[in-house]
């Protein structure tokens, strides 16, 4: 539970008078994402600078430093009846806010309670120059100046080290359900949008193996008459199961020897016409797939689609991984990247290989 | 921007009426006239000249056009706002996007919709009513605001708190760049790869690019929705209301507070059977499900009931959920009559320090001898002071800015904001020294600069020269002995 920003100022204002490179490490538990590690460049280790700034439940705010667990959060959180309603996937029990927030990361209650971005109310984070710099605030409404801490969310910490993060956290529901139906793939974008569309509790929608699973959570009652109301069986231990799906500790994600992909896509479009594995979620979405391809292949399925795919983990790593660019949005990130960290210094070629 | 145009009004006229309609193509004092100002009408300017564009390939040719001669742009929606972000620059051009007002694509299914900026905010909730299906956010000028101005200021309302602002419902923004590019930031998916542009250009108010296309995400109409009025004889007991609610796990739609002298002045203009002699009046209006609604309208009652309401009344029909709201919503032109003029306020602060913040308001308001009534986006924090003055007054209206801007100052204090909703323009321009220290004022400056190199996008608006900051606090250090700067900042 420390205060680590001088030490982390100090090692950034080092490397940039010695031109070196840094690459940033809360957890590394999500060293697999991106482009792989630039090998010459530092690590630049957040995992000590942890710990609860400021929490106050009535407020429905916490302000975090970056490296603190999200279990940690989590645990805090829970004795005052609150929650991370993004519901950020842990890859492991070092799993941290910061990283979780570099890395846009959120779960399956992510079309229904929002996305990390969106609970980010501000960030306080020292750019290439180290200079400590507070972005936002601690409340739910602020719009001085440019939003340049919903900015940091799918960086890759491209732009800086983000040291605190403040977040909008919310109750826990009461009361959560969890449904359950066999359903063929190309009927079920139509049921999944259909669900979503009904004003019902409903904070879960996927499909896996022949079967729908919607997840119903709010006031007992609502979801208690909305269960009665919707066909499918109440699973026993759904909580369970949408874990795994948080978690990517389901079987669909498990070993690392076939490529996991990504797309994020118009929840409506049909299902994607690829031999392999498919786990749709997010009701539509958000799709992964497993299979041998490449990026250029997939890319034409995620543009008709709406969207952009990514290959989220293993395959070949030293290429792109992340949907590819138009030119003036490149020339932009570029301009961007360079405004916060014109050394370069931070996380070179991770998210991009030209950023 | 400080480059010179490399263009004079009559030549730029003359090449913008080569491809616009050169009825669209404004140069005459008498039809500039009304675009001389925004909602903020106590700042003006006259631009040197307007242009209503009708397609994007259009609005393109103004951009390269004004880059190339280093001509300053204004693009305007409605012209709503509350900053004066939308004031024209006296050397410059005014973007209209008014041609723009057309709803491209409702997809039901998808809940989703595909708009041009100068779409009006309520008119997409009247359009996609049909599929059951409404926008979140609502802000007070929804009846006339557009889309794209919406984009601009990351509009907020009365809903925000449980449906979020304008950024939390978007899913992308076509826009064109000052170097006339076209560009599309966020996609038809919930995120995009890479780092969030489309969080960063809502709410940058029209410094960064001109919005030709939102494509917003709609939201199932709640089955039934009913409102608590509570009244408490202190605003103390009001506020911990606020916070007894929220921390019971129950995220009301909308949550309203009202002050004695905005109580009084709405219930005046609307005959809303408001109790005019409480202290504090809260508005806490619960959606959802018929069944989840009806458990929480009886949990929120009891615990008002507990926290010392002196009076509850729930409707118990449309009509009276309406008439409930009619005061809220008609608290401004109901202020409007007991005052020839009034200034309103926009900082946000942390819930807890609401009795202090308006202790102190009250304080500020003897001494500069103008009364102040207050409405309240208590569930999320968004204060909206509003200052009586008479602008007939010599000297009037400067003392009403300078009780604003501490006003201001006391919500950066005390762990806030100086603006929730309204934007920063030209008019909270100067507080932004309080709540940014230089080097993030400059951070500013670099993003901006990333986007728009020669500055030439609604230049003076947003964020001050580091040059104007110094001298701003230093001012403000002699005269108050304030020290909230180094307070936020230390």
């Amino acid at each position: 539970m420390a205060d680590m920003t001088q030490q982390l100022q100090e090692q950034v204002l080092q490397a940039r008078s010695n031109g070196q490179k840094l690459n940033i490490v809360g957890g590394g538990t999500k060293a697999f994402m991106g482009r792989a590690a630039d090998s010459d460049a530092g690590a630049l280790s957040v995992a000590e600078h942890t710990g609860i700034v400021e929490y106050h439940p009535v407020e429905l705010v916490l302000t975090v430093r970056a490296g603190t667990p999200i279990k940690d959060i989590e645990a805090a959180l829970a004795e005052e009846g609150q929650c991370l309603h993004f519901e950020p996937p842990r890859f492991g029990s070092a799993s941290t806010i910061g990283g979780t927030l570099a890395c846009n990361l959120s779960g399956p209650a992510r079309p229904w309670s929002g996305s990390v971005r969106d609970q980010v109310l501000g960030v306080r984070l020292l750019n290439g120059k180290g200079e400590h710099l507070r972005f936002g605030g601690q409340v739910m409404k602020n719009v001085a100046g440019y939003d340049v801490s919903r900015l940091q969310a799918g960086a890759m910490g491209t732009l800086g080290v983000i040291t605190e993060v403040s977040l909008k956290v919310m109750p826990k529901p009461a009361a959560t359900m969890t449904l359950i139906q066999d359903m063929a793939m190309d009927e079920v974008i139509d049921y999944m949008n259909r669900r979503a569309g009904e004003p019902k509790p409903i904070t879960g929608a996927c499909w896996l193996d022949g079967k729908v699973y919607l997840r119903l959570s709010g006031a007992r009652s609502a979801v208690e008459a909305t269960a009665e109301k919707w066909s499918g069986d109440v699973m026993e231990n759904g909580d369970d199961f949408w874990q795994q799906v948080r978690d990517l500790q389901h079987d669909f994600f498990a070993g690392n020897d076939v490529p996991l992909w990504r797309f994020s896509v118009d929840s409506t479009a049909a299902t994607l016409n690829m031999e392999g594995n498919w786990f749709i979620d997010w009701a539509g979405s958000q799709r992964w797939y497993r299979g041998e391809a490449t990026l250029s292949d997939l890319e034409p399925l995620a543009k008709a689609a709406g969207g952009q795919v990514s290959l989220f983990r293993g395959g070949d790593r030293s290429g792109e991984v992340m949907h590819s660019q138009p030119e003036a949005l490149k020339a932009i990130q570029r301009r961007v990247k360079n405004s916060f960290d014109p050394d370069g210094i931070f996380n070179p070629g991770r998210l991009y290989s030209w950023l | 921007m400080t480059t010179k145009p490399k263009a004079s009004k009559a030549q730029l006229a003359e090449q913008f009426r080569s491809f616009i309609d050169p009825e669209y193509v404004i140069t005459d004092d008498e039809t500039l006239k009304p675009y001389e100002c925004d909602g903020l009408a106590m700042y003006r300017e006259m631009p040197m000249l307007v242009v209503l564009p009708e397609t994007v390939e259009q609005v393109q040719r103004v951009m390269r056009i004004c880059h190339e001669n280093d001509v300053p742009v204004v693009a305007r929606g409605a012209g709503t706002g509350l900053c004066a972000g939308a004031m024209p620059h006296k050397e410059g051009v005014v973007l209209s996007l008014a041609k723009f007002n057309r709803i491209l694509n409702i997809d039901p299914l998808g809940r989703t919709a595909r708009l041009q900026p100068g779409v009006r905010n309520l008119a997409i909730s009247e359009e996609t009513a049909q599929f059951g299906l409404y926008y979140g956010p609502d802000p007070s000028s929804q009846i006339a605001c557009t889309i794209g101005g919406n984009v601009a200021e990351n509009s907020g309302g009365v809903h925000c708190l449980k449906y979020g602002l304008t950024v939390h419902n978007l899913l992308s923004v076509e826009m064109v760049t000052a170097e006339g590019e076209l560009i599309t930031v966020g996609s038809d998916g919930l995120d995009s790869c890479g780092m969030d542009l489309l969080a960063l250009v809502t709410g940058s108010e029209g410094l960064l690019g001109v919005v030709t296309e939102v494509k917003v995400k709609l939201l199932p109409k709640p089955e039934v929705a009913q409102v608590i009025m509570a009244g408490f004889d202190s605003v103390e007991k009001g506020g911990d209301a606020v916070g007894g609610i929220i921390s019971h796990g129950i995220i009301p739609g909308g949550l309203e507070m009202m002050d004695g002298h905005a109580i009084v002045a709405a219930d005046d203009f609307a005959q809303a059977g408001y109790p005019r002699e409480a202290k504090a009046l809260l508005l806490c209006e619960v959606d959802g499900t018929e069944e989840e609604v009806h458990e929480h309208i009886a949990e929120a009652e009891e615990l008002f009931r507990k926290l010392g309401a002196t009076s509850i009344r729930t409707s118990q029909s449309e009509e009276e959920r309406a008439l409930l709201w009619k005061g809220r919503k008609s608290a401004f032109p109901a202020v409007g009559r007991i005052s020839p003029d009034y200034y309103c306020m926009d900082g946000t602060i942390p819930r807890r320090h609401l009795a202090r913040v308006l202790l102190e308001m009250e304080k500020m308001s003897e001494e500069y001898g103008l009364r102040v009534a207050n409405v309240f986006h208590a569930g999320d924090g968004n204060l909206h002071p509003l200052i009586l003055f008479d602008a007939n007054v010599p000297g009037e209206f400067e003392t009403t800015e300078a009780f604003g801007s501490r006003i201001l100052e006391l919500c950066v204090e005390v762990g806030g904001c100086i603006t929730g909703e309204h934007g920063v323009g030209v008019e909270k321009i100067r507080q932004m020294a309080v709540q940014f220290n230089d080097e993030e004022l400059q951070q500013f400056h670099d993003v901006k600069a990333a986007f728009d190199p020669t500055g030439i996008l609604n230049p003076g608006k947003g964020v001050p020269t580091l040059k104007f900051c110094q001298e701003y606090r230093s001012i403000e250090h002699k005269q108050h002995k304030h020290e909230q700067t180094d307070a936020a900042h230390g």
